[in-house]
Protein backbone atom coordinates (compact mmCIF):
# COMPACT_ATOMS: atom_id res chain seq x y z
CA UNK A 1 0.00 0.00 0.00
CA UNK A 2 2.51 2.49 0.49
CA UNK A 3 4.85 1.27 -2.34
CA UNK A 4 1.50 2.66 -4.56
CA UNK A 5 1.74 5.79 -2.88
CA UNK A 6 5.50 6.40 -3.12
CA UNK A 7 4.85 5.23 -6.82
CA UNK A 8 1.73 7.76 -6.89
CA UNK A 9 4.53 10.63 -5.72
CA UNK A 10 7.11 9.83 -8.07
CA UNK A 11 5.19 10.04 -10.71
CA UNK A 12 3.62 13.41 -10.24
CA UNK A 13 7.18 14.72 -9.29
CA UNK A 14 7.45 14.17 -13.28
CA UNK A 15 5.12 17.03 -13.99
CA UNK A 16 8.24 19.15 -13.13
CA UNK A 17 10.55 17.36 -14.86
CA UNK A 18 11.96 18.42 -18.51
CA UNK A 19 9.44 17.24 -21.51
CA UNK A 20 12.11 14.72 -23.74
CA UNK A 21 9.82 15.42 -26.92
CA UNK A 22 11.35 16.83 -29.87
CA UNK A 23 8.79 19.11 -31.51
CA UNK A 24 9.56 18.00 -35.03
CA UNK A 25 8.36 20.42 -37.58
CA UNK A 26 9.91 23.40 -35.69
CA UNK A 27 12.81 21.62 -34.19
CA UNK A 28 14.44 18.98 -35.55
CA UNK A 29 16.25 15.50 -34.19
CA UNK A 30 20.16 15.71 -35.01
CA UNK A 31 20.77 13.32 -37.32
CA UNK A 32 24.31 12.07 -37.51
CA UNK A 33 26.14 12.67 -41.42
CA UNK A 34 26.37 8.82 -41.31
CA UNK A 35 22.59 8.95 -41.20
CA UNK A 36 20.92 6.68 -44.22
CA UNK A 37 18.43 8.76 -45.74
CA UNK A 38 18.08 9.97 -49.23
CA UNK A 39 20.09 8.46 -51.82
CA UNK A 40 22.16 11.52 -53.65
CA UNK A 41 24.24 10.80 -56.73
CA UNK A 42 27.49 12.79 -56.00
CA UNK A 43 29.88 14.44 -58.22
CA UNK A 44 34.56 14.47 -58.54
CA UNK A 45 36.07 18.19 -57.17
CA UNK A 46 36.29 18.49 -60.34
CA UNK A 47 32.64 18.68 -61.30
CA UNK A 48 32.34 15.64 -63.25
CA UNK A 49 30.09 12.56 -62.65
CA UNK A 50 31.45 9.76 -59.80
CA UNK A 51 29.41 7.31 -61.31
CA UNK A 52 30.84 4.57 -63.72
CA UNK A 53 27.22 3.13 -64.36
CA UNK A 54 29.20 -0.20 -63.13
CA UNK A 55 26.02 -1.86 -61.96
CA UNK A 56 27.23 -2.66 -58.53
CA UNK A 57 24.75 -0.80 -56.77
CA UNK A 58 21.97 -2.32 -58.47
CA UNK A 59 23.49 -6.03 -58.11
CA UNK A 60 23.69 -5.40 -54.15
CA UNK A 61 19.97 -3.49 -53.82
CA UNK A 62 18.36 -5.98 -51.68
CA UNK A 63 15.14 -4.76 -52.93
CA UNK A 64 15.59 -3.74 -56.36
CA UNK A 65 15.05 -0.52 -56.86
CA UNK A 66 17.69 0.77 -58.71
CA UNK A 67 17.83 0.68 -62.05
CA UNK A 68 20.50 2.19 -64.57
CA UNK A 69 21.36 1.74 -68.22
CA UNK A 70 25.53 2.49 -68.53
CA UNK A 71 27.08 4.52 -72.31
CA UNK A 72 29.96 6.13 -72.46
CA UNK A 73 30.94 9.46 -73.68
CA UNK A 74 33.42 10.54 -75.98
CA UNK A 75 35.95 10.29 -73.51
CA UNK A 76 35.38 6.81 -72.93
CA UNK A 77 34.39 7.37 -69.72
CA UNK A 78 31.21 5.59 -68.81
CA UNK A 79 28.25 7.15 -67.19
CA UNK A 80 25.12 6.28 -66.37
CA UNK A 81 22.25 6.81 -69.22
CA UNK A 82 19.71 6.96 -67.10
CA UNK A 83 19.77 6.61 -63.15
CA UNK A 84 16.53 6.29 -61.35
CA UNK A 85 16.01 4.75 -57.82
CA UNK A 86 12.33 3.96 -56.99
CA UNK A 87 12.16 5.36 -52.99
CA UNK A 88 8.65 3.64 -52.45
CA UNK A 89 10.91 0.12 -51.95
CA UNK A 90 14.03 1.50 -50.83
CA UNK A 91 14.92 0.57 -47.59
CA UNK A 92 17.57 2.79 -46.84
CA UNK A 93 20.04 -0.19 -46.21
CA UNK A 94 22.93 1.23 -47.46
CA UNK A 95 23.81 -1.26 -49.38
CA UNK A 96 24.44 0.07 -52.48
CA UNK A 97 26.61 2.95 -50.87
CA UNK A 98 28.93 -0.09 -49.28
CA UNK A 99 29.13 -1.31 -53.09
CA UNK A 100 29.80 1.48 -55.16
CA UNK A 101 33.71 1.50 -56.02
CA UNK A 102 33.98 5.49 -56.86
CA UNK A 103 31.90 7.17 -53.50
CA UNK A 104 29.18 7.99 -56.49
CA UNK A 105 26.34 6.76 -54.60
CA UNK A 106 25.91 8.23 -50.86
CA UNK A 107 23.48 8.18 -48.64
CA UNK A 108 22.60 11.60 -46.26
CA UNK A 109 20.73 12.92 -43.34
CA UNK A 110 17.41 13.89 -44.81
CA UNK A 111 14.10 11.42 -44.40
CA UNK A 112 11.64 14.39 -45.11
CA UNK A 113 10.74 13.03 -48.84
CA UNK A 114 7.34 11.92 -48.43
CA UNK A 115 4.71 12.35 -51.41
CA UNK A 116 1.11 12.69 -51.59
CA UNK A 117 1.66 10.48 -55.60
CA UNK A 118 3.48 7.35 -55.44
CA UNK A 119 5.08 8.07 -58.50
CA UNK A 120 6.91 10.99 -57.45
CA UNK A 121 8.42 9.04 -55.30
CA UNK A 122 10.55 7.77 -58.65
CA UNK A 123 13.61 9.94 -58.19
CA UNK A 124 15.49 10.41 -61.96
CA UNK A 125 18.95 11.33 -62.34
CA UNK A 126 18.32 14.78 -62.14
CA UNK A 127 16.69 14.35 -58.76
CA UNK A 128 19.37 12.32 -57.21
CA UNK A 129 22.44 14.64 -58.83
CA UNK A 130 24.14 16.81 -56.93
CA UNK A 131 26.76 19.29 -57.10
CA UNK A 132 29.63 18.51 -54.56
CA UNK A 133 31.53 15.43 -53.69
CA UNK A 134 29.32 14.60 -50.61
CA UNK A 135 31.32 12.76 -47.77
CA UNK A 136 34.57 12.32 -49.74
CA UNK A 137 35.69 15.85 -50.54
CA UNK A 138 39.21 15.19 -52.31
CA UNK A 139 38.39 11.73 -54.12
CA UNK A 140 38.12 11.66 -57.52
CA UNK A 141 38.14 7.89 -59.26
CA UNK A 142 39.62 8.86 -63.01
CA UNK A 143 42.67 10.80 -61.10
CA UNK A 144 43.31 7.34 -59.27
CA UNK A 145 42.03 4.76 -61.11
CA UNK A 146 44.75 3.07 -64.00
CA UNK A 147 42.18 3.53 -66.81
CA UNK A 148 43.24 5.95 -69.70
CA UNK A 149 40.29 8.10 -70.45
CA UNK A 150 40.10 11.15 -72.60
CA UNK A 151 43.36 14.15 -71.23
CA UNK A 152 44.69 11.20 -69.06
CA UNK A 153 46.78 8.71 -70.95
CA UNK A 154 48.33 5.49 -68.32
CA UNK A 155 50.72 5.80 -65.95
CA UNK A 156 49.52 9.52 -65.29
CA UNK A 157 46.94 9.09 -62.23
CA UNK A 158 48.44 9.86 -58.89
CA UNK A 159 50.88 7.52 -57.47
CA UNK A 160 50.65 5.48 -60.04
CA UNK A 161 53.55 4.55 -62.08
CA UNK A 162 54.08 4.51 -65.81
CA UNK A 163 53.00 1.19 -67.10
CA UNK A 164 55.64 -1.67 -67.77
CA UNK A 165 57.21 -1.64 -71.21
CA UNK A 166 56.41 -5.53 -71.50
CA UNK A 167 59.16 -5.22 -74.94
CA UNK A 168 61.99 -4.59 -72.20
CA UNK A 169 63.55 -6.69 -70.40
CA UNK A 170 65.11 -4.38 -68.05
CA UNK A 171 63.54 -4.70 -64.00
CA UNK B 1 -43.58 31.31 -14.49
CA UNK B 2 -39.85 32.27 -13.68
CA UNK B 3 -40.11 29.06 -11.06
CA UNK B 4 -41.29 26.71 -13.27
CA UNK B 5 -38.59 27.75 -15.91
CA UNK B 6 -35.60 27.48 -13.03
CA UNK B 7 -35.39 23.64 -13.02
CA UNK B 8 -35.54 23.27 -16.78
CA UNK B 9 -32.33 25.89 -16.68
CA UNK B 10 -30.88 24.02 -13.95
CA UNK B 11 -31.13 20.85 -16.18
CA UNK B 12 -29.87 22.44 -19.48
CA UNK B 13 -26.94 23.60 -17.85
CA UNK B 14 -26.37 20.98 -15.74
CA UNK B 15 -25.92 18.68 -18.77
CA UNK B 16 -23.92 21.27 -20.94
CA UNK B 17 -21.46 21.54 -17.93
CA UNK B 18 -21.17 17.93 -17.34
CA UNK B 19 -21.21 17.02 -20.80
CA UNK B 20 -18.62 19.12 -22.60
CA UNK B 21 -16.12 18.42 -19.57
CA UNK B 22 -16.84 14.65 -20.06
CA UNK B 23 -15.91 15.25 -23.58
CA UNK B 24 -12.84 17.60 -22.65
CA UNK B 25 -11.63 15.13 -20.36
CA UNK B 26 -10.53 13.16 -23.30
CA UNK B 27 -7.95 16.04 -23.91
CA UNK B 28 -7.74 16.79 -19.97
CA UNK B 29 -6.40 13.15 -19.80
CA UNK B 30 -4.00 12.75 -22.60
CA UNK B 31 -2.54 16.01 -21.65
CA UNK B 32 -1.98 14.95 -17.75
CA UNK B 33 -1.08 11.81 -18.82
CA UNK B 34 1.84 13.32 -20.99
CA UNK B 35 2.83 15.81 -18.43
CA UNK B 36 3.76 12.61 -16.01
CA UNK B 37 5.28 11.08 -18.53
CA UNK B 38 7.58 14.00 -19.70
CA UNK B 39 5.62 14.33 -22.79
CA UNK B 40 3.63 16.84 -24.49
CA UNK B 41 0.34 14.71 -25.70
CA UNK B 42 -2.46 16.52 -27.87
CA UNK B 43 -0.78 20.34 -28.70
CA UNK B 44 -1.47 20.51 -32.32
CA UNK B 45 -5.00 21.25 -32.86
CA UNK B 46 -5.53 25.19 -31.81
CA UNK B 47 -4.14 26.35 -28.74
CA UNK B 48 -2.95 23.72 -26.53
CA UNK B 49 -4.28 21.55 -28.38
CA UNK B 50 -7.88 22.15 -27.33
CA UNK B 51 -9.30 21.68 -30.91
CA UNK B 52 -8.25 17.98 -30.25
CA UNK B 53 -11.90 17.55 -28.53
CA UNK B 54 -13.79 18.67 -31.35
CA UNK B 55 -11.53 16.63 -34.02
CA UNK B 56 -12.02 13.42 -31.86
CA UNK B 57 -15.76 13.87 -31.68
CA UNK B 58 -16.02 14.54 -35.30
CA UNK B 59 -13.83 11.13 -35.80
CA UNK B 60 -15.93 8.88 -33.62
CA UNK B 61 -19.06 10.52 -34.81
CA UNK B 62 -18.00 9.59 -38.48
CA UNK B 63 -16.91 6.75 -38.23
CA UNK B 64 -18.59 3.29 -39.29
CA UNK B 65 -21.12 2.21 -37.02
CA UNK B 66 -20.99 -1.58 -37.27
CA UNK B 67 -22.56 -4.07 -35.70
CA UNK B 68 -21.21 -7.52 -35.72
CA UNK B 69 -23.18 -9.98 -37.33
CA UNK B 70 -22.94 -12.26 -34.69
CA UNK B 71 -24.36 -9.73 -31.64
CA UNK B 72 -27.14 -9.73 -29.81
CA UNK B 73 -28.74 -5.94 -31.76
CA UNK B 74 -31.11 -4.90 -29.39
CA UNK B 75 -29.15 -5.58 -26.38
CA UNK B 76 -25.80 -4.50 -28.11
CA UNK B 77 -27.53 -1.10 -28.97
CA UNK B 78 -28.85 -0.66 -25.62
CA UNK B 79 -25.93 -1.30 -23.65
CA UNK B 80 -23.57 2.20 -24.51
CA UNK B 81 -26.99 4.18 -24.27
CA UNK B 82 -27.64 2.09 -20.22
CA UNK B 83 -24.06 3.51 -18.97
CA UNK B 84 -24.64 7.53 -20.43
CA UNK B 85 -28.28 7.83 -19.06
CA UNK B 86 -27.64 6.70 -15.46
CA UNK B 87 -24.69 8.27 -14.72
CA UNK B 88 -26.30 11.22 -16.46
CA UNK B 89 -29.25 10.91 -13.86
CA UNK B 90 -26.68 10.68 -10.94
CA UNK B 91 -26.30 14.20 -11.47
CA UNK B 92 -29.83 14.59 -10.53
CA UNK B 93 -28.63 14.83 -6.97
CA UNK B 94 -25.62 16.63 -7.11
CA UNK B 95 -26.17 19.75 -5.76
CA UNK B 96 -23.57 22.65 -7.47
CA UNK B 97 -24.26 25.30 -5.33
CA UNK B 98 -26.36 26.06 -2.39
CA UNK B 99 -29.94 25.79 -4.50
CA UNK B 100 -28.80 24.90 -7.64
CA UNK B 101 -29.41 21.09 -7.82
CA UNK B 102 -32.12 19.54 -9.83
CA UNK B 103 -33.42 17.15 -7.11
CA UNK B 104 -32.43 17.44 -3.90
CA UNK B 105 -33.93 14.26 -2.61
CA UNK B 106 -33.54 13.31 0.74
CA UNK B 107 -32.27 10.05 0.22
CA UNK B 108 -29.44 11.51 -2.12
CA UNK B 109 -26.56 9.89 -1.18
CA UNK B 110 -28.98 6.07 -1.72
CA UNK B 111 -30.00 7.77 -4.88
CA UNK B 112 -26.29 8.14 -6.60
CA UNK B 113 -25.19 5.04 -5.29
CA UNK B 114 -27.87 3.11 -6.79
CA UNK B 115 -27.78 4.99 -10.38
CA UNK B 116 -24.49 4.47 -10.53
CA UNK B 117 -24.39 0.58 -9.92
CA UNK B 118 -26.96 -0.04 -12.30
CA UNK B 119 -24.34 1.33 -14.81
CA UNK B 120 -22.26 -2.04 -14.24
CA UNK B 121 -25.63 -3.83 -16.74
CA UNK B 122 -24.50 -1.55 -19.56
CA UNK B 123 -21.05 -3.27 -19.28
CA UNK B 124 -22.41 -6.67 -18.51
CA UNK B 125 -25.11 -6.47 -20.95
CA UNK B 126 -22.37 -5.33 -23.41
CA UNK B 127 -19.89 -7.80 -23.36
CA UNK B 128 -22.84 -10.54 -23.06
CA UNK B 129 -24.52 -9.51 -26.27
CA UNK B 130 -21.07 -9.22 -28.26
CA UNK B 131 -20.94 -13.07 -28.42
CA UNK B 132 -17.02 -12.87 -28.37
CA UNK B 133 -15.42 -14.69 -25.63
CA UNK B 134 -13.26 -11.30 -24.70
CA UNK B 135 -15.96 -9.55 -24.30
CA UNK B 136 -17.98 -11.74 -22.28
CA UNK B 137 -15.22 -12.40 -19.52
CA UNK B 138 -14.80 -8.58 -19.60
CA UNK B 139 -18.51 -8.53 -18.75
CA UNK B 140 -18.05 -11.26 -15.84
CA UNK B 141 -15.17 -9.74 -14.25
CA UNK B 142 -16.68 -6.38 -14.09
CA UNK B 143 -20.22 -7.51 -12.68
CA UNK B 144 -17.75 -9.55 -10.15
CA UNK B 145 -15.79 -6.75 -9.45
CA UNK B 146 -18.92 -4.42 -9.09
CA UNK B 147 -20.67 -6.68 -6.85
CA UNK B 148 -17.74 -6.88 -4.40
CA UNK B 149 -16.69 -3.06 -4.28
CA UNK B 150 -20.37 -1.82 -4.34
CA UNK B 151 -20.60 -3.15 -0.80
CA UNK B 152 -18.40 -1.41 0.86
CA UNK B 153 -18.53 1.71 -1.48
CA UNK B 154 -21.91 2.12 0.51
CA UNK B 155 -20.63 1.10 3.59
CA UNK B 156 -17.81 3.70 3.72
CA UNK B 157 -20.38 6.29 3.34
CA UNK B 158 -22.61 5.53 6.05
CA UNK B 159 -20.18 7.02 8.39
CA UNK B 160 -20.09 10.51 6.62
CA UNK B 161 -24.03 9.83 7.25
CA UNK B 162 -24.11 9.05 10.85
CA UNK B 163 -21.62 12.21 11.38
CA UNK B 164 -24.24 14.66 9.29
CA UNK B 165 -27.78 12.82 10.36
CA UNK B 166 -29.19 12.50 6.61
CA UNK B 167 -28.95 11.28 3.21
CA UNK B 168 -29.64 14.52 1.39
CA UNK B 169 -26.39 16.05 -0.05
CA UNK B 170 -27.11 19.65 0.93
CA UNK B 171 -27.49 18.94 4.43
CA UNK B 172 -24.10 16.69 4.24
CA UNK B 173 -22.70 19.66 2.70
CA UNK B 174 -23.90 21.96 5.38
CA UNK B 175 -22.79 19.90 8.31
CA UNK B 176 -19.44 20.87 7.25
CA UNK B 177 -19.57 24.09 7.68
CA UNK B 178 -17.08 23.44 11.31
CA UNK B 179 -14.84 20.74 9.81
CA UNK B 180 -14.62 18.50 6.62
CA UNK B 181 -15.43 15.16 7.09
CA UNK B 182 -12.29 14.11 5.11
CA UNK B 183 -10.45 14.26 9.15
CA UNK B 184 -13.00 12.44 11.18
CA UNK B 185 -13.81 9.89 8.23
CA UNK B 186 -10.02 9.75 7.37
CA UNK B 187 -10.64 5.89 6.70
CA UNK B 188 -14.06 6.17 4.82
CA UNK B 189 -12.76 8.76 2.67
CA UNK B 190 -9.70 6.35 1.33
CA UNK B 191 -12.26 3.94 1.51
CA UNK B 192 -14.43 5.42 -1.04
CA UNK B 193 -11.86 6.70 -3.12
CA UNK B 194 -10.85 3.29 -4.05
CA UNK B 195 -14.65 1.97 -4.48
CA UNK B 196 -15.09 4.81 -6.49
CA UNK B 197 -12.02 3.68 -9.20
CA UNK B 198 -13.09 0.38 -8.81
CA UNK B 199 -16.85 1.80 -10.13
CA UNK B 200 -16.25 3.68 -12.47
CA UNK B 201 -13.81 0.82 -13.97
CA UNK B 202 -10.62 2.89 -14.38
CA UNK B 203 -7.11 2.20 -14.34
CA UNK B 204 -5.28 0.44 -11.56
CA UNK B 205 -9.29 -1.59 -11.30
CA UNK B 206 -9.91 -1.88 -15.08
CA UNK B 207 -10.24 -5.63 -15.05
CA UNK B 208 -13.23 -5.36 -17.38
CA UNK B 209 -11.36 -3.53 -19.71
CA UNK B 210 -8.08 -4.72 -19.62
CA UNK B 211 -6.64 -4.01 -23.13
CA UNK B 212 -3.43 -6.10 -21.94
CA UNK B 213 -5.16 -9.39 -21.85
CA UNK B 214 -8.38 -9.14 -23.04
CA UNK B 215 -8.19 -6.85 -25.97
CA UNK B 216 -10.47 -3.84 -24.50
CA UNK B 217 -12.88 -6.51 -22.84
CA UNK B 218 -16.04 -5.71 -22.95
CA UNK B 219 -15.90 -3.00 -25.57
CA UNK B 220 -13.92 -5.09 -28.09
CA UNK B 221 -16.86 -5.27 -30.71
CA UNK B 222 -18.08 -1.49 -30.44
CA UNK B 223 -17.00 1.02 -32.97
CA UNK B 224 -17.37 4.48 -33.74
CA UNK B 225 -20.08 6.32 -31.66
CA UNK B 226 -21.06 3.35 -29.76
CA UNK B 227 -17.75 3.08 -28.39
CA UNK B 228 -17.58 6.99 -28.12
CA UNK B 229 -20.49 6.27 -25.55
CA UNK B 230 -18.62 3.82 -23.58
CA UNK B 231 -15.93 6.46 -23.07
CA UNK B 232 -18.19 9.06 -22.16
CA UNK B 233 -20.26 7.04 -19.92
CA UNK B 234 -16.41 6.16 -18.18
CA UNK B 235 -15.82 10.47 -17.83
CA UNK B 236 -18.95 11.07 -17.16
CA UNK B 237 -19.13 8.28 -13.95
CA UNK B 238 -15.39 9.77 -13.23
CA UNK B 239 -17.16 13.56 -12.99
CA UNK B 240 -19.42 12.06 -11.30
CA UNK B 241 -17.72 10.00 -8.18
CA UNK B 242 -15.26 13.20 -7.85
CA UNK B 243 -18.31 15.30 -7.41
CA UNK B 244 -19.08 13.17 -4.77
CA UNK B 245 -16.02 12.94 -3.31
CA UNK B 246 -15.77 16.78 -3.05
CA UNK B 247 -19.22 16.87 -1.66
CA UNK B 248 -18.74 14.08 1.46
CA UNK B 249 -16.09 14.65 2.47
CA UNK B 250 -13.87 18.12 1.19
CA UNK B 251 -17.32 20.58 1.85
CA UNK B 252 -18.88 20.77 -1.77
CA UNK B 253 -19.22 24.84 -1.81
CA UNK B 254 -18.09 25.43 1.20
CA UNK B 255 -14.91 27.62 1.00
CA UNK B 256 -13.59 31.32 1.33
CA UNK B 257 -13.22 34.10 -1.13
CA UNK B 258 -14.56 32.09 -4.73
CA UNK B 259 -18.26 31.65 -5.02
CA UNK B 260 -19.41 28.31 -4.09
CA UNK B 261 -19.67 27.05 -7.80
CA UNK B 262 -16.18 27.81 -8.34
CA UNK B 263 -15.36 26.23 -5.37
CA UNK B 264 -17.15 22.61 -5.89
CA UNK B 265 -15.40 23.10 -9.61
CA UNK B 266 -12.22 23.24 -8.08
CA UNK B 267 -12.34 20.47 -5.90
CA UNK B 268 -13.87 18.34 -8.05
CA UNK B 269 -11.27 18.74 -11.08
CA UNK B 270 -8.85 18.11 -8.38
CA UNK B 271 -10.08 14.53 -7.97
CA UNK B 272 -11.06 14.36 -11.77
CA UNK B 273 -6.85 14.89 -11.81
CA UNK B 274 -5.84 12.31 -8.73
CA UNK B 275 -8.15 9.73 -11.24
CA UNK B 276 -5.89 10.82 -13.74
CA UNK B 277 -2.70 10.29 -11.85
CA UNK B 278 -3.62 7.00 -10.41
CA UNK B 279 -3.92 5.66 -14.14
CA UNK B 280 -0.71 6.96 -14.90
CA UNK B 281 1.30 5.79 -12.11
CA UNK B 282 -0.40 2.54 -10.85
CA UNK B 283 -0.29 -1.19 -11.81
CA UNK B 284 -3.54 -3.43 -12.74
CA UNK B 285 -3.75 -5.77 -9.57
CA UNK B 286 -4.64 -9.61 -10.56
CA UNK B 287 -8.22 -10.29 -10.29
CA UNK B 288 -8.00 -12.45 -7.44
CA UNK B 289 -5.96 -9.96 -5.84
CA UNK B 290 -8.77 -7.39 -6.51
CA UNK B 291 -10.86 -9.92 -5.09
CA UNK B 292 -9.52 -10.50 -1.99
CA UNK B 293 -8.51 -7.20 -1.37
CA UNK B 294 -12.09 -6.37 -1.64
CA UNK B 295 -13.48 -8.85 0.46
CA UNK B 296 -10.81 -9.22 3.22
CA UNK B 297 -9.19 -5.90 3.61
CA UNK B 298 -12.12 -3.17 2.44
CA UNK B 299 -15.31 -4.61 3.83
CA UNK B 300 -13.89 -5.35 7.22
CA UNK B 301 -12.48 -2.00 7.44
CA UNK B 302 -15.33 -0.32 6.45
CA UNK B 303 -17.44 -2.21 9.15
CA UNK B 304 -14.97 -1.12 11.32
CA UNK B 305 -14.99 2.42 10.21
CA UNK B 306 -18.69 2.31 10.78
CA UNK B 307 -18.74 0.66 14.11
CA UNK B 308 -16.38 3.34 15.34
CA UNK B 309 -18.24 5.71 14.19
CA UNK B 310 -21.26 5.23 15.38
CA UNK B 311 -19.96 4.26 18.88
CA UNK B 312 -18.36 7.56 18.91
CA UNK B 313 -21.27 9.68 18.17
CA UNK B 314 -23.03 7.20 20.73
CA UNK B 315 -21.07 8.29 23.10
CA UNK B 316 -21.37 11.87 22.58
CA UNK B 317 -25.04 12.15 22.97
Amino acid sequence: MLSLVRSLWEVFRHAFARRVTVQYPEQKAYLSPRYRGRIVLTRDPDGGERCVACNLCAVACPVDCISLQATEDEHGRRYPEFFRINFSRCIFCGYCEEACPTYAIQLTPDTEMGEYKRNNLVYEKADLMIDGPGKYPDYNFWRVAGVAIGGKGKGQAENELAPVDTHSLMP
Amino acid sequence: MMSNLYPLLVIAVVLFVVLNLAAGLIWVERRLLALWQDRYGPNRVGPFGLGQIAADSIKLFLKEDWIPPFADNPVFVLAPAIVVATALISFAVVPFAPGFVIADLNIGVLFLLAMSSLGVYSVVLAGWSSNNKYSLLGGIRAAAQMMSYEVFMGLSLLGVVILAGSFRFTDIVEAQRGMWFVIPQCLGFVLFLIAGVAETRRLPFDLAEAESELIAGFHSEYSGMKFGMFFVGEYIGVILISAAISLLFFGGWLGPVLPPALWFATKTMFFICLFILFRAALPRPRFDQLMSWGWKVMLPLALVNLLVTGAVVLART
